[in-house]
């Protein structure tokens, strides 16, 4: 295998260092490495991170293929500097037997492009009624440890308690998607101000905030772990912070799109900014960052939700809830967080990397960059500046709320166990 | 003026003044024997309906009619719509036949909005009513009726409706009615005040320009106008109110109710009405009742808007003005 020596990055932010991968691992980081023999990249003025680790993606196959597949969602996900992401389970048909997530998880393996996790469905259909065969989908070729009916919640307090309590026997998680269905019948956006003069359907920040509530509650009770998907409220920012203060075990998830994005945007009703859950007001979303940064909230994840042209060109409530987000993560991450001083390089790699591989049990992900550890990382340019142009996405889709707007970073290089799969800012 | 007419929120009290003088000398057109102006001869417009509204589109035909345009009558019942075409197809089919005007109603809030602003279209859009958020001209026919009940028909002329008191009762939630109005009402100096049970009102109401109020009682005696809203019985089932009686008794306006009203004060209604929920036959036969008014002036305020929008100005200024403030707010 090749050698690459990554010479002057700053690892995690620090002092500028060389790195040199062996083959799939990394050999040796210090100052003044020898180049022989090796690929060389300079690195003079990036901060190389380990790769990104997303908990929460929708790849679309099997089922809509017309919107992503696995080898154009991880192909994003590489251009945004993932090397791992967690591959939802809302496709055609549904994720919930050990047969559909092999399938994915073997598409993931051929794209090469980034490992593909799936995640299993909670319940048969994601219907919320029957458990799926959790157990198998853990003990197939796929090894299933996160569980999620995300897209619709288990708002059945019994399945739900089940479920929690199930998944114990081989350390699973179920990642829960908070949402009352009974509150947000015909729900199009945040309830507040801007939907009473919009005339739009509320979401309320309580049917969020009600389910996390009994959940953490819930997962208490058993003793259970509980992990919250996209946590979008200063409510539900204060209930985890509660749950964590008694020590329980629950784990919670922020979007890119949270951190920056307010319902101040739907006044143009354009649905590229109709989103499950919808964006919320500048106090959430001030809150959340916050929530980040003092780790209430653990980690970032895309909720990278692609969907063709036609379901979001049209009028607001006949438009698809959802955004692309794995090509924009990091820029948006370093846009509200680390610019702001609210994180630095570091704490950014344990939100972006090491969190979310440890709350899906990962191995040979979200690893300290440290000789002997698998190669996969990241390497950025902070200073550039640029406008996101969709036209350049690697995904499929192109419904983003980020187009013209400019956005700080750039992914340069990820390595997936020492294969770079971005070089120079291309896919490879 | 605008090029569209999206959202009463758009007006400025200029706008809507104009708008309202404008109305009046259609009013005239509607005394003569012969009710006709040439003046949109040669421009077509096409009356979009997404939704049932017999009412409506047919007092926009009135209005084009009077005013020689060529009128098409677009239903999206029985039409390729109803098979799933877009909203962005049928405007571009429409566009492509060369109509200069598109009056719409759809029940989605904000398509009008969307067509026209983006990019689908180059034709002026006239929000016939959207979903749960603006109907532009219902509020504009509706101040018009205020201005000549309780200003005067001529001294109106030029005058906007300063500290005119204006009351709303009803289903405010779901209602593209009221919001209007309380834009329109707010921007023509009026002093509106809401009254519906809580549940029937949006959260986020108190950002509104105007008053909320639980108690109708205790509102009528200052009131110059009561504009009573359709309740659907349907509501009833989603736990919005107990009953149509309790409805009723509470927010319903009766004859007894109408008497602590002042000797000048009008009431209301966009219609349909539904008589026995929130009103009575007794106040709907009334002479203070000025439905049928209001459908009267809701042509010649039609006609004003579409005059302003297509015919009431130099073309080309028209093609360079901006698109409506809803951007930007």
């Amino acid at each position: 295998m090749s050698k690459t020596l990554i010479r002057g990055a700053k690892v995690l932010g620090g002092a500028p260092q060389d790195v040199l991968i062996d083959g799939e691992r990394i050999e040796a980081v210090g100052e003044g490495l020898s180049a022989e023999g090796a690929e060389v990249v300079d690195a003079a003025g990036r901060v190389l991170l380990p790769g990104l680790v997303d908990l929460h993606t929708h790849l679309r196959e099997p089922g809509r293929e017309d919107s992503e597949t696995v080898l154009t969602g991880t192909r994003a996900a590489a251009a945004g500097g993932f090397t791992a992401v967690h591959a939802m389970a809302n496709t055609f048909p549904v994720a919930d037997t050990a047969g559909v997530v092999e399938q994915v998880w073997r598409l993931g393996r051929e794209s090469g492009y980034c490992d593909v996790q799936p995640v299993g469905a909670v319940t048969v259909g994601l219907e919320g009624k029957k458990l799926a065969e959790l157990g198998a989908m853990h003990d197939s070729a796929a090894g299933v440890v996160v569980f999620s009916d995300d897209g619709k919640c288990v708002d059945d307090a019994v399945i739900m308690r089940r479920a929690l309590e199930y998944v114990k026997a081989f350390d699973g998680v179920v990642a829960q998607h908070a949402q009352e269905p009974r509150l947000t019948e015909g729900a199009q956006m945040n309830e507040g101000v801007v939907s009473a003069e919009l005339g739009l359907g509320g979401w309320p920040a309580v049917a969020e905030e009600s389910i996390i509530a009994r959940d953490v509650l819930l997962a208490a009770h058993v003793g259970s772990r509980v992990h919250i998907c996209h946590l979008s409220t200063a409510g539900s920012v204060e209930i985890v912070r509660w749950a964590k203060s008694k020590g329980w075990n629950v784990t919670a998830e922020v979007t890119p799109h949270h951190l920056l994005l307010t319902d101040e945007l739907v006044r143009s009703y354009d649905p590229v900014y109709k989103v499950n859950p919808p964006l919320r007001t500048e106090r959430d979303v001030l809150a959340l960052r916050e929530a980040l940064a003092d780790g209430t909230i653990d980690c970032v994840a895309t909720d990278h939700a692609p969907h063709p042209h036609e379901d979001k060109d049209c009028e607001w409530a006949a438009a698809a809830m959802g955004m692309v987000g794995l090509e924009t993560a990091l820029s948006v991450v370093q846009h509200t967080m680390v610019d702001t001083g609210l994180l630095d390089w570091a704490q950014l790699a344990e939100r972006m990397s090491f969190r979310p591989a440890a709350i899906g049990r990962l191995t040979g992900q979200g690893r300290p960059v440290s000789p002997g550890e698998p190669a996969n990382l990241t390497l950025v340019d902070p200073a550039y500046r640029g406008a996101v142009d969709p036209a350049g996405f690697a995904s499929r889709s192109r419904n983003t709320p980020y187009e013209g707007r400019e956005l700080p970073g750039r992914v340069t290089h990820t390595w997936l166990r020492g294969r770079a799969t971005v070089a120079d800012g291309k896919l490879v | 003026m605008m090029r569209h007419l999206i959202s009463a929120a758009d007006l400025t009290k200029d706008d809507a003044v104009r708008i309202l003088d404008t109305a009046e000398e259609m009013a005239r057109v509607a005394d003569r024997p012969i009710k006709k102006l040439p003046t949109l001869r040669g421009r077509t417009v096409v009356n979009l309906f997404f939704e049932d509204s017999t009412r409506t589109r047919i007092s926009f035909e009135a209005a084009e009619k009077r005013l020689s345009a060529d009128v098409i009558n677009f239903s999206a019942k029985g039409s390729s719509v109803s098979k799933g075409e877009s909203l962005k197809d049928t405007a571009q089919t429409l566009e492509a036949m060369g109509v200069d005007a598109v009056v719409i109603r759809h029940g989605a809030s904000g398509a009008p909005f969307r067509l026209a602003t983006s990019g689908w279209i180059d034709a002026a859009v006239v929000n016939a009513g959207d979903g749960t958020h603006q109907h532009p001209t219902q509020a504009l026919l509706d101040a018009f009726t205020m201005r000549r009940r309780l200003v005067g028909r001529d001294a109106g002329l030029g005058q906007d409706l300063a500290g005119k008191r204006v009351t709303l009762v009803g289903d405010i939630l779901h209602s593209r009615v009221a919001r209007s109005n309380v834009d329109l009402l707010h921007t023509l100096g009026a002093e509106v005040t809401l009254v519906a049970p809580p549940t029937l009102l949006p959260v986020g109401v108190g950002s509104w320009p105007c008053e909320v109020s639980y108690d109708l009682d205790r509102v009528l005696p200052a009131s110059d106008a009561v504009m009573m809203l359709r309740v659907q019985r349907e509501r009833m089932n989603a736990a919005f109110f107990p009953t149509e009686r309790e409805y009723s008794r509470r927010y319903g306006l009766d004859g007894e109710r109408m008497a602590r009203m002042p000797g000048h004060a009008l009431v209301m209604h966009p219609g349909p009405m539904v008589r026995g929920m929130e009103i009575t036959a007794e106040v709907a036969d009334s002479e203070r009742c000025t439905v049928v008014e209001q459908v009267a002036n809701g042509v010649s305020i039609r006609m004003a808007v579409l005059y302003l929008l297509l015919g009431g100005q130099d073309q080309t200024a028209q093609q360079t003005a901006p698109a409506p403030a809803t951007e930007e707010k």
